[in-house]
């Protein structure tokens, strides 16, 4: 099963005079789940739909399941299925006609049609909706129902632009079964997220893409393992002294103020590192209110390698799991 | 395969029955402007009209009947300019994506359209053919029944070849617009031209010669005067005027509706082409 299904080549793209997509190379290898992962405006809505043939290649080149982009957009199309970022369904439609009206459009024979719609309708638990009219689903279900139809004509290449957004965890977790099962029967996925939890727990690779640009790349233990071993929570009286005491410790890698907090990135096993720190600390008379450690996250990773949190809501999450323990 | 228009014909036939205030105010609205404009204007006319002699022998026609001929060509006017308008919103909402992203190629989305638009148009005209008749237009005067069949079919496939045509220039303005209110003024700037410069309403004979020019050029004509021949007969008098056609005459207007529809045809297909939607 080697060999890759997507190929892109120095990958440019410019909406007027602003380039959204600033020379980027990437390999999708068959058979894999390979996430996009970046923050609003990163750019990965623009390569999906370069990919997908929906913008022109302006700069670059692609090769999608052994086909040239520019040459053989047809063949392409072919290959792939697409979930769109946002809603893309025909509210005048039931459920069962969306299928239908997608099975004709990759000209599926009817037998197969009928076969794979009932199927995918089961997939999705639809069963009772299949002759509502879209309009009338709740915003779970037209998830649902787009994602069905994604996979319904088993493309070699499935893209997922945020897959699982709007959809409830019960729900989140029973799609990423069903991904995972049908990348197992070959499909590739290629997905976009910015769910961090979700691209570590599925993906076989991961580019992480800000402004334009691919900045780091790896298996996700990888790219967290770059952070170094352990990362540390610290609250304290007086942060600013405590991160200037941190940093010239050899045992710690980097140091990074939160609105509340310090991070501390060690090379060690914190287990034992955190109690000398913690009387390091008490010795340069920095009194601690609070104190956590964990595992680096993906996350993690993006503040490292963007100087940013990848949502708003990053820290909170931080400070919540601590409030918890 | 060839047919890949079907899918999109399908789709969109499904919309148009879904939809059924939309679809009964199609039908009626073509109805009623022939009831009020035709009861209208055609005492008016028809005073005046019968003022001119009219040689002996020859047939002449009363306004509403020649007013028949002109409402089925305008309501199939703008029924088809406004034909492609689902295109701009399947645009807008994000629809077209999916089918762009297809491996549907987008010569199969501009037949399609075209195809379903036809089958509206085709369908208005026979509520209107059916409803002039009932109403007093004096459609297929002595005609057999064989003959009333073949005039039919020739209304129909004129009718057909002119609505095709509109509709590819519709679909083709639609895919370039953002908004509906654009597409709405470009086809009100259309239309004002295309309706007085035709002889839909009223004669055109006493008008300057740079407006039977444009008439000339205007396909509006050539559907009239393809109605007119299969409903009405190819000599006939009305309002004054003496109206002959030859077969050559009909057969140009055909060839004419034709190459219109052509050139529309591959229009729309270089929009289609460099079109994007995201
Ligand atoms: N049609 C367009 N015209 C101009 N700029 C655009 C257009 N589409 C996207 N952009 C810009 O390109 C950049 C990348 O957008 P893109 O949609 O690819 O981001 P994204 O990574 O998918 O973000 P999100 O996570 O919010 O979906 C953004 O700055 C956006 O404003
Ligand atoms: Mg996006």
């Amino acid at each position: 099963m080697a060999g890759n299904i997507i190929e892109v080549d120095h990958l440019k793209h410019e909406y007027g005079d602003f380039r959204a997509v600033d020379d980027i190379c990437f390999y999708v290898e068959k058979g894999e789940i390979f996430s996009f992962l970046g923050p609003n405006g990163a750019g990965k809505s623009t390569v999906i739909n370069i990919l997908t043939t929906l913008l022109p290649l302006q700069e670059g080149s692609v090769k999608i399941a052994g086909y040239d982009l520019k040459t053989q957009p047809e063949q392409v199309r072919r290959s792939i299925g697409i979930v769109f970022q946002d809603e893309t369904l025909d509210r005048d439609l039931t459920v069962w006609e969306t299928l239908e009206f997608h099975g004709r459009l990759y000209s599926m024979p009817k037998e197969k049609r009928r076969e794979r719609i009932k199927e995918m309708i089961k997939l999705v638990e639809l069963e009772d909706k299949k002759d509502v009219r879209t309009r009338n689903l709740s915003g779970g279900m037209k998830r649902r129902l787009e994602i069905a139809r994604g996979l319904m004509t088993r493309p070699g290449v499935l893209f997922l632009d945020e897959p699982t957004i709007g959809l409830d965890t019960q729900t989140r977790i029973r799609m990423w079964e069903y991904i995972q099962k049908v990348n197992e029967t070959g499909t590739t996925i290629f997905l976009t997220t910015h769910y961090m939890d979700e691209a570590d727990q599925v993906s076989d690779w991961i580019d992480i893409i800000d402004r334009g640009k691919i900045i780091a790349s790896g298996e996700p233990e990888g790219l967290k393992s770059a952070l170094g071993r352990d990362m540390i929570y610290l609250e304290t009286g007086d942060d600013e002294s405590a991160l200037r005491f941190l940093q010239t410790l050899p045992v710690v890698n980097d140091v990074k103020r939160l609105d509340k907090g310090l991070l501390i990135t060690i090379s060690r096993d914190g287990t034992h590192c955190l109690p000398l720190i913690m009387a390091r600390l008490k010795d340069q008379g920095i009194e601690i209110t609070g104190v956590n450690l964990k595992k680096p996250t993906l996350d993690d990773v993006f503040v490292h390698f963007t100087g940013r949190e990848i949502r708003e809501s990053g820290a909170d999450k931080f400070r919540k799991m601590v409030a918890r323990r | 395969m060839a047919l890949e228009f079907a899918t999109i014909y399908w789709r969109d036939m499904l919309r148009f029955f879904r939809f059924r205030a939309l679809l009964i105010s199609s039908l009626v609205q073509p109805a009623l402007w022939l009831a009020l404009y035709g009861a209208a204007m055609s005492s008016n006319f028809s005073r005046f009209g019968s003022a001119l002699p009219v040689p002996e022998g020859a047939v002449s026609v009363s306004y509403l009947t020649f007013l028949g001929a002109g409402v089925i060509a305008l309501t199939t006017l703008f029924t088809s300019l406004f034909g492609g308008i689902s295109l701009l919103f399947d645009k807008n909402w994000g629809l077209l994506r999916e089918v762009f992203a297809s491996p549907l190629p987008r010569n199969s989305i501009i037949i399609g359209i075209g195809l379903s638009g036809v089958t509206k148009s085709i369908l208005q005209v026979l509520v209107i053919m059916s409803f002039g008749l009932l109403i007093g237009v004096k459609f297929f005067q002595g005609y057999s029944i064989m003959e009333t069949a073949l005039a039919i079919a020739g209304i129909l496939i004129f009718v057909g070849v002119f609505s095709i045509g509109f509709l590819f220039l519709s679909s083709a303005i639609s895919m370039s617009m953002e908004t509906p209110e654009g597409l709405q003024g470009v086809i009100t700037l259309l239309t004002l031209p295309l309706f007085f410069a035709s002889n839909a309403l009223y004669p055109i004979e006493a008008f300057p010669d740079f407006v039977r020019l444009l008439s000339m050029l205007n396909p509006l004509t050539y559907l009239v005067n393809g109605v007119r021949y299969f409903a009405i007969g190819d000599d006939f008098y009305a309002i004054g005027y003496h109206y002959s056609y030859t077969t050559m005459d009909i057969v140009i207007s055909f060839l004419a509706l034709a190459a219109f529809a052509l050139v529309m045809f591959l229009v729309a297909r270089w929009i289609f082409k460099k079109a994007t939607v995201t």
